[in-house]
């Protein structure tokens, strides 16, 4: 069978980095092929040279698509011969309808007007596809990150997808989400469409995956047979470069003296006034301690970190924190972190990061302070903090002065812990830390939560990835519409525990 | 703590990477010289003569007064466009105050200053902790303050004012060195006169700037950064330094240093230091980059919106001190239409108006390419008429030079 796509000896460059080196890479039309690698490792790179992101010229090598080479000259080509992209980070306009969303730039029209009726039953029909309830005019700001994620699908769906390309589609998924969207893509398998999927869970990948290709370091290592019985662990060999015996580094778990207690915690919706999004909410961390909160997406979760956090999240908030049982001062952001709270957004674009500015200026932003005297910035000690915590989390970067736009997404996601490490909080609420993370940066993470516990610091963590949690807390509080409707000792805790609990409420 | 040096991954970057990062301040100076040796040589070399430059300077340094804290309010994101109105309002007050209410000069300038703050307060505030876009706040101002002059100065220009206070614009530094010395330059010169401090200041700024520049250098390579190659370096510095000089010598051979040009330039070297590298400069490029997440790092984001707008209006009132002193009257159509000017040589100098990013040098260099402009088109007598399109497409062909590179950049 000739491949549907061959891409030859392909090298792409950015000042300063070989993002791509010889890579080759080929899939057989009707199969599910997964891309994996390490963070920085140039799976999205490669993708976008594909579909014309990077125009041909751009880099060296060639693309043959359906046995014949073709030259793409941007995303417009690409789709024109039913190659369709899903970005890592989501493209979506956020003050357009779902309905608009997906036909932008595609729209049902005749000369020029638009024809509504159709665009919203056809946006229906394709709702229904993938597993959404919305209305085709809600706007797309007003849904989460997962739902937008289904909305982009049916946007793909809605042009005539041949060979569909999905950037990491679950790392903002819950779990049955994703399950939902593996099942549509082997449907979609099941009619002809050919697709590769870029991702950090293996087991994702090993459920759906015909083929597997590990690159590393912009190089191909090797491309296997998923069906043929390929383990995680090898996959996880190949990515890496050596054995990874455990996801987990082993915890010493010795929880201290009580830490932060949050009493009574009421927040409403900003903007719909009669709507209670927190409900009387008490929790507490102990010193050393790691918790977890598990729950939904939409359960409330970050809306209750951002809420203590400088009440950056709702109003009419109402309740107490104590820190060492001392009352804190949590109304404004710069007073929550000095109060010894950080906050890690799940949101690392939109509220974690400063695009256009470098590693450096986005690493000390939270503490200006440490790097300046009398509010005089010292350079040397800015990059000298950088570098710490570049060394430190494994960061991949040219230099600490690269935009951190220009990273990759997980390692966009370790700038942003970085920069909440370096405020060196008492109390760290992390919300989704390892979304985008590869494997092997998920265990540099989660050794350094083990050694913020180990120094007596607290750990909030909000996941959505169950094992993530319970491989790493010592209690975990469930979480449901709003209200927590259970607490575990890690002894006790499971998956189905857990589900049991969100479900009966 | 290891630090591992950077160095070895940056050492493959070589001089032509280092140009293209740098396109734009490079392009932008270059620029500045080109248009400076084109229209030196359109008039003759009136351009150059030390009077026409003491002239440029006078004529342009409201501008880049006003540019200063114009950067600033882009950066964060916004837009004022009000300051040419607030500049001729608190010029026409200062007016009413020294010469009907015959107020003492000193304080009337500190009135007219705080006058601008409360200005820049009144409208910082609905921009900042009222979300109301600045473009329709300001607007609004420049409607306002355009009518608040006109009814202040009843439609009648006033003047003219005090000599002290017309020292504010057209004034110079006295020359503290002997007349002696001074006499036996000015012959070695060829001139009429010329003023040693001029010249001493300049060779001492020169002086420092190398200085500078070279301890930075020192320790950047200390820490393994590599900055900018050497050759660039020197290149930069002969050619900004060189023209620098040549400046200072002419006004030298002229009336020497004008006191609004020592005004501009303490202020220049202070703006440009606080938004490079100070807390709160870095937190106003954090703020326009990102309004959330520089909120989430702590950062008073409305805080620093409401005193960027104070800053212009104190700015622009001290524009408008020194534009009344400069005519020696105030007249109800001063600062009209200046703020487009000062929006223009904001985006010229690289300023982007999605905010996050632009720089003092590049405003202050923006702001001298549309005044030599200006100057070079006047003396050639090129019409008013030709005069806004040929401004207006340099705008135009800045900004698209500026996307042109950013995409290039990927
Ligand atoms: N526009 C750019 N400018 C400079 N460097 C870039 C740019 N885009 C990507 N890179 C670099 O190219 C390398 C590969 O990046 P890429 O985004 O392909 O990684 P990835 O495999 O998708 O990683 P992740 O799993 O974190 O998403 C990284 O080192 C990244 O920093
Ligand atoms: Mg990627």
């Amino acid at each position: 069978m000739t491949p549907i796509l061959e891409m030859r000896g392909i090298t792409k460059t950015f000042p300063g980095v070989k993002a791509l080196d010889e890579v080759s890479f080929q899939v057989q039309p009707g199969e599910i092929h997964a891309l994996v690698g390490e963070n920085g490792a140039g799976k999205s790179t490669l993708m976008k040279v594909l579909s014309g992101v990077y125009p041909h010229g751009s880099f060296e090598g060639e693309i043959l698509y359906e046995g014949q080479p073709v030259e793409f000259a941007g995303i417009h080509d690409s789709e024109r011969r039913g190659i369709i992209i899903i970005h890592q980070e989501l493209a979506l306009v956020p003050l357009l309808s779902i309905a608009e969303n997906i036909f932008l730039g595609n729209e049902c029209a005749s000369r020029g007007v638009l024809n509504w009726r159709e665009t919203f039953s056809r946006t229906e029909k394709l709702l229904k596809k993938v597993g959404l309830s919305e209305a085709p005019g809600t706007l797309v700001d007003k849904i989460g990150v997962g739902k937008q994620q289904l909305v982009e699908i049916a946007k793909a769906l809605s042009k005539d997808v041949k060979l569909l390309i999905l950037d990491e589609p679950t790392a903002a998924l819950q779990e049955n989400d994703s399950r939902k969207l593996l099942d549509l893509m082997l449907e979609l398998k099941a009619q002809g469409v050919t697709s590769i999927i870029i991702s950090h869970k293996l087991n994702e990948v090993r459920q759906v995956a015909d083929t597997v290709t590990v690159i590393r370091d912009g190089r191909t290592i090797t491309t296997r047979d998923a069906k043929a019985g390929l383990s995680e662990a090898e996959i996880v060999r190949h990515m890496v470069g050596r054995d990874m015996s455990h996801r987990y580094p082993i915890r010493e778990r010795r929880a201290g003296d009580l830490l932060m207690e949050v009493d009574g915690w009421n927040v409403w919706h900003p903007d719909h006034a009669g709507r209670q999004v927190i409900r009387d909410i008490s929790f507490n961390v102990r010193e050393g301690e790691v918790v977890g909160i598990a729950g939904l997406m939409g359960s409330g979760r970050t809306e209750l970190a951002m809420s203590i956090f400088g009440r950056s999240w709702g109003r009419n908030i109402s309740g107490g924190v104590r820190l060492r049982g001392k009352p804190l001062d949590v109304g404004a952001v710069d007073r929550a972190i000095a109060a010894g709270l950080a906050y890690v957004t799940e949101d690392r674009k939109a509220l974690g990061l400063i695009l256009d500015e470098s590693v450096k200026f986005n690493t000390s932003l939270a503490r200006l302070e440490a790097v300046a005297s009398r509010g005089v910035l010292d350079d040397l000690r800015d990059i000298e903090v950088a570098e710490r915590y570049r060394n430190a989390l494994g960061t991949r970067t040219p230099s600490v002065s690269q935009k951190v736009g220009n990273l990759s997404g997980g390692n966009q996601q370790k700038v942003v812990l970085a920069k909440w490490l370096f405020t060196e909080p008492e109390v760290l609420m992390l919300d989704e830390p390892t979304r985008g993370i590869d494997v092997g940066a998920k265990y540099e993470i989660y050794s350094i939560i083990n050694d913020l516990s180990a120094q007596g610091k607290g750990v909030v963590m909000i996941s959505s990835e169950m094992p993530e949690l319970l491989g790493m807390c010592d209690r975990i509080y469930v979480m449901s519409e709003g209200a927590i409707v259970g607490e575990l000792p890690i002894a006790e805790a499971s998956q189905e525990r857990i589900m049991s609990l969100i479900v009966t409420e | 703590m290891e630090i591992q040096a950077p160095g070895q991954v940056q050492a493959t970057r070589g001089v032509r990477t280092y140009l293209r990062s740098h396109m734009r301040d490079y392009g932008l100076l270059f620029a500045l010289i080109a248009i400076i040796a084109f229209f030196q040589f359109m008039t003759d070399g009136t351009l150059m003569r030390p009077v026409n430059i003491t002239n440029l300077f006078l004529q342009n340094s409201y501008i880049i007064i006003m540019a200063l804290g114009m950067l600033i309010v882009i950066v964060a994101g916004h837009i004022d466009l009000s300051v040419g109105s607030v500049m001729g309002f608190v010029g026409a007050f200062a007016a009413v105050a020294i010469v009907n209410w015959h107020l003492p000069v000193v304080l009337t300038v500190l009135a007219s200053l705080m006058m601008g703050a409360l200005i820049g307060a009144a409208q910082g505030y609905w921009v900042a902790y009222w979300k109301i876009p600045s473009f329709i706040v300001t607007l609004a101002g420049m409607l306002v303050f355009r009518g608040m002059s006109l009814w202040l100065l009843q439609g009648q220009s006033v003047g003219p004012f005090p000599q002290i206070f017309q020292r504010l614009s057209t004034g110079f530094v006295p020359d503290i060195f002997s007349e002696g010395l001074s006499k036996s330059l000015a012959a070695m010169a060829g001139s009429f006169n010329f003023n040693v401090l001029t010249m001493v200041v300049g060779l001492l700024v020169a002086a420092l700037g190398i200085w500078m520049g070279l301890r930075a250098r020192a320790r950047n390579r200390a820490y393994g950064i590599e900055g900018e190659p050497a050759a660039f370096f020197w290149g930069r510095n002969l050619v900004v330094l060189g023209a620098f000089l040549f400046l200072m010598f002419k006004l030298a051979t002229f009336r020497g240093l004008p006191n609004v040009l020592v005004t501009m330039g303490v202020l220049i070297v202070i703006y440009a230091f606080v938004t490079e590298n100070t807390v709160i400069g870095r937190r106003i490029y954090a703020l326009g980059g990102n309004t959330k997440a520089a909120k989430l790092s702590g950062i008073k984001t409305e805080r620093l919106t409401f005193l960027s707008f104070v800053n212009m209006g104190v700015l622009a009132a001290l524009a408008g001190l020194i534009f009344a002193a400069r005519l020696n009257t105030a007249t109800p159509k001063a600062g009209y239409g200046l703020e487009l000017d000062v929006i223009a040589a904001v985006f010229i100098g690289g300023a982007s108006m999605a905010g996050g990013s632009g720089k003092i040098m590049g405003a202050v260099v923006g702001a001298f390419i549309m005044g030599v402009m200006n100057n070079g088109m006047s003396i050639m007598g090129i019409g008013i008429d030709y005069q806004q399109v040929i401004k207006g497409l340099v705008l135009l062909a800045a900004v698209i030079f500026d996307v042109y590179n950013k995409q290039k950049q990927g």
